[in-house]
């Protein structure tokens, strides 16, 4: 595979290493960074990785269920496109999920480990929320929405800056200190779906049900479009942002070394903010789509995991928000795909975790394969495969 | 590298080919299971399915949406329910389709519109926070009867095809709290305890009416034969939390409870007891095999009667009730055998008097010269019965004397604390 020009020089070294290695001691293979590969090779090694991994599936799922595998994708691929009901959930989903990675993308680039997305998303959702109730019959709808937008971003805005504050003056740890906030808005939104469920159930039901106020309105005949066209909108901005602005530069700076950024005359504090704001305030606005476009109700289960699994979707895909809308298709796939096969076999619903689990394990595998290669210990292991 | 492609290729061909071979030997397998997700209407799927014995039933689809899966007690509960109605009206599988761990919120109105698609006539959910997405869904296809279990609005929503259910439980916790009196008086008469001794602990889920009314009701029974009897109640905050569950049972055991009862889904406050050597009563079902020595009976509710009721109205083509109820006399409610090694003597015999009482109509749970509250008679119970934003209590729930339990709507309403419970603490 490695008869580009451009591994030449590096084959050279490592073949250097390992004659000096020898002399030593030589182990059973070892680890060797790649040069660039070029795309279709990636991509090939990726797409293979997807192939084996749903061979894999069928496998697993045929022990399961005696069915032969084209039955179990049929099933899978049913569940996912069967029918227009079905398509346009796929599509919501994966436009909602998309939605929450592209939020956490920018503070990733920048290496700030943000892992309090479903608590930016709660906020944002709890907010909009309180508009819901409690603006509806104050104001126009149209005024409404902008509200309900304006204030479901700052709060979720709110929630990432709390961390990036402390991060960028007292250099806090993000990673705890964003899951701890995940747990307080937890709590807050747990504990005014008590208040406002008049002090029963705690379950505030769906918010203005007859009047509607406040709903995300239709775009066309469905309920979902506007929510898939805003999120595919905001995917082509940021973008854009990451890749061609100023302010993407000096996230990627940052990212890569906060040394060089201060060396450079970055400051830093001052991206560290601007950045988490915007990935809060992004998070604040799924929360908004999720309440007024979707559920039209809040709930602790509101952000549904999409916080954490949308980390998933933003590595994969390496922080390309282009390469996202393919990441995030993937997973919600897997995840209507694997939730048909329990219903359909009567399965229990953990199949869906595990065939995702199996899918990603070979996608983060083929990741490792595409940056690096293993070397056997042969003597002549560098040239043999050339 | 070759190498490793080398045998990704051949671990590829092998697996391939044993997917071709799998074609091929099973061809009826591989009909059967790709012609129920792909048939939207009910008649292409049922016409070649030999399992239907009777045809009356060829027609009904059944949808069933659960909160959790079957780990869940509560979820089982009704999964059972609708196995055995299958069964018994002789429903093939694919006539039942389950969807399991459906969040409360938008999840649901759209797993219901995907059961609609599969060709379901009849929908049916099992958690209070489905119902207003169930409604949205009923809205939308008139057609399909929308049931919903433990809902509150079926009775003011005004919808022809959206139906709440529930079941008498409070008779049946009534009847197990007799069974609880009279193991209390066998420890009063073996001087093991005395008479003010005689304190019951509660593990309840969460401090609203569905908890509220099931333990006063408990409570009832136990002091109709036990009149010194009183009760503490502590909350967990979770309908299925096996640790909480398990502590709430030995803090109550450790403030000076002789016999436990709970109302939440997990095995913690039985298996609490049968560790501390306490009786319990259960719920869901028995626990006998877990709790040998301190399983005294069990009450709960069967959802087949309900099942097939809903679907022998859709078959004759009859309107379902907006708000029902089963009983002792449906079969909606049940007592789980007796374990004489727990239960104090006579047990049985008393339970299925109280049983035949209640199927005959002729006993009444919420007697209201049999409690008082604050030290006061009670006259009068106005109830939040319809459900809206203003949360007041709109309906006199006392007639005659009697606290007219699920009378107005299918899910309890029953929210009075009485004296003679302490509850320790409150969770929502």
């Amino acid at each position: 595979m490695e008869n580009n020009q451009s591994n030449a020089p590096a084959d050279a070294v490592s073949e250097a290493v390992i004659a000096n290695e020898k002399a030593i001691h030589e182990p059973l293979f070892h680890v060797v960074k790649r040069d660039a590969m070029p795309w279709y090779k990636s991509w090939g090694i990726r797409i293979a990785a997807v192939v084996l991994a749903m061979l894999v599936v069928a496998l697993f799922g045929f022990v399961l269920t005696k069915n032969d595998p084209i039955a179990i994708y049929r099933v899978m691929i049913d569940g996912a496109f069967g029918t227009e009901n079905r398509i346009w959930s796929l599509l919501l989903d994966t436009a909602l999920l998309l939605g929450v990675a592209l939020a956490v993308t920018p503070a990733f680039k920048m290496r700030f480990w943000n892992i309090g997305a479903e608590g930016q998303v709660l906020m944002g959702g709890l907010i909009c929320a309180a508009c819901m109730l409690k603006l509806g019959d104050k104001m126009s709808t149209g005024l409404l929405l902008l509200v309900m937008v304006v204030a479901s971003m700052l709060a979720g805005a709110i929630w990432g800056l709390i961390p990036a504050f402390f991060k960028a003056y007292w250099n806090a740890n993000e990673t705890l200190f964003t899951l701890m906030m995940n747990y307080i808005a937890t709590s807050i939104v747990s504990c005014y779906c008590y208040i406002w469920s008049g002090g029963g159930s705690g379950r505030v039901g769906i918010i203005n049900r007859k009047t509607k106020i406040g709903w995300l309105p239709n775009l066309g005949s469905h309920t979902q479009t506007l929510n898939i066209v805003i999120i595919l909108v905001l995917t082509v901005i940021l973008f854009i942002y990451l890749r061609y602005s100023k302010h993407g530069y000096e996230i990627s700076v940052v990212g890569e070394s906060e040394n060089t950024a201060r060396y450079i005359g970055i400051n830093v504090k001052k991206v560290i903010l601007r950045t988490m704001l915007l990935s809060g305030a992004l998070c604040g606005l799924i929360g908004m789509l999720l309440v007024s476009g979707t559920n039209h109700t809040v709930a602790t289960s509101t952000a549904g995991g999409r916080g954490f699994t949308a980390i998933m979707v933003s590595w994969l895909a390496k922080f390309n928000p282009l390469y996202m809308i393919l990441t995030s298709f993937l997973i919600v796939f897997l995840q209507k795909g694997s939730k048909e096969i329990s219903t359909i076999f009567g399965l229990n619903d953990a199949i869906g975790d595990i065939v995702s689990g199996i899918v990603i394990f070979f996608v983060i595998g083929s990741e490792f394969f595409i940056n690096y290669k293993l070397m056997l210990r042969t003597k002549k292991s560098g040239k043999e495969e050339k | 590298m070759k190498k490793l492609v080398a045998f990704a290729l051949v671990l590829m061909m092998v697996l391939c080919a044993c997917g071709e071979v799998k074609t091929g030997d099973d061809t009826n397998n591989t009909n059967t299971t790709t012609t129920a997700p792909a048939s939207t209407t009910d008649s292409a799927s049922n016409t070649d399915a030999p399992v239907v014995t009777n045809d009356t039933y060829k027609n009904v689809k059944f949808g069933l949406i659960c909160l959790h899966d079957e780990n869940s007690t509560y979820d089982l509960n009704f999964i059972n329910g609708i196995k055995e109605a299958a069964q018994a009206l002789g429903l093939s599988d694919d006539q039942v389709i389950i969807i399991t761990n459906v969040e409360e919120g938008d999840a649901c109105y759209i797993a219901a519109k995907d059961l609609v698609d599969r060709g379901c006539n009849i929908v049916f959910a099992d958690s209070f926070g489905h119902e207003e997405y169930l409604i949205q869904a009923a809205e939308e296809f008139p057609e399909v009867q929308f049931c919903h279990a433990t809902g509150t609005n079926a009775h003011t929503e005004g919808l022809d095809n959206f139906h709440n259910a529930f079941a008498s439980i409070y008779e049946g916790r009534y009847a197990a709290g007799v069974a609880a009196g009279m193991k209390l008086n066998e420890m009063i008469e073996a001087g093991t305890i005395t008479a003010e001794q005689a304190v019951m602990g509660y593990v309840g889920a969460f401090t609203y009416a569905e908890v509220i009314s099931g333990y006063t009701s408990f409570y009832l029974g136990a002091k109709s034969v036990c009149p010194s009897v009183t009760m503490k109640v502590q909350f967990t905050g979770s309908w299925y939390d096996e640790t909480k569950e398990k502590e709430a049972a030995n803090a109550l055991i450790s403030a000076g409870c002789v016999l436990i009862s709970q109302h939440a889904d997990s095995m913690g406050a039985p298996t609490a007891c049968e560790t501390a050597n306490v009786p319990n009563i259960s719920y869901n079902g028995s626990t006998v095999a877990s709790c040998p020595n301190t399983f005294i009976v069990s009450s709960r509710i069967n959802w087949a009667p309900y099942y097939t009721y809903v679907i022998n109205c859709v078959v004759e083509g009859k309107a379902i009730d907006t708000d029902w109820v089963g009983g002792f006399a449906t079969g909606s409610v049940e007592l789980s055998a007796v374990n004489a090694t727990a239960a104090a003597e006579g047990t049985q015999a008393a339970l299925d008097e109280v049983v035949a009482q209640f199927k005959a109509g002729s006993l009444d749970v919420f007697v209201c010269a049999n409690m008082t509250v604050n030290g006061e008679a009670l006259t009068s119970y106005m109830a939040d019965v319809d459900s809206d934003a203003a949360y007041e209590a709109d309906t006199e729930l006392v007639k005659d004397g009697v606290i007219q339990e699920s009378v107005y709507r299918s899910a309890p309403a029953f929210a009075l604390q009485i004296d003679g419970i302490e509850l320790l603490n409150s969770a929502y």
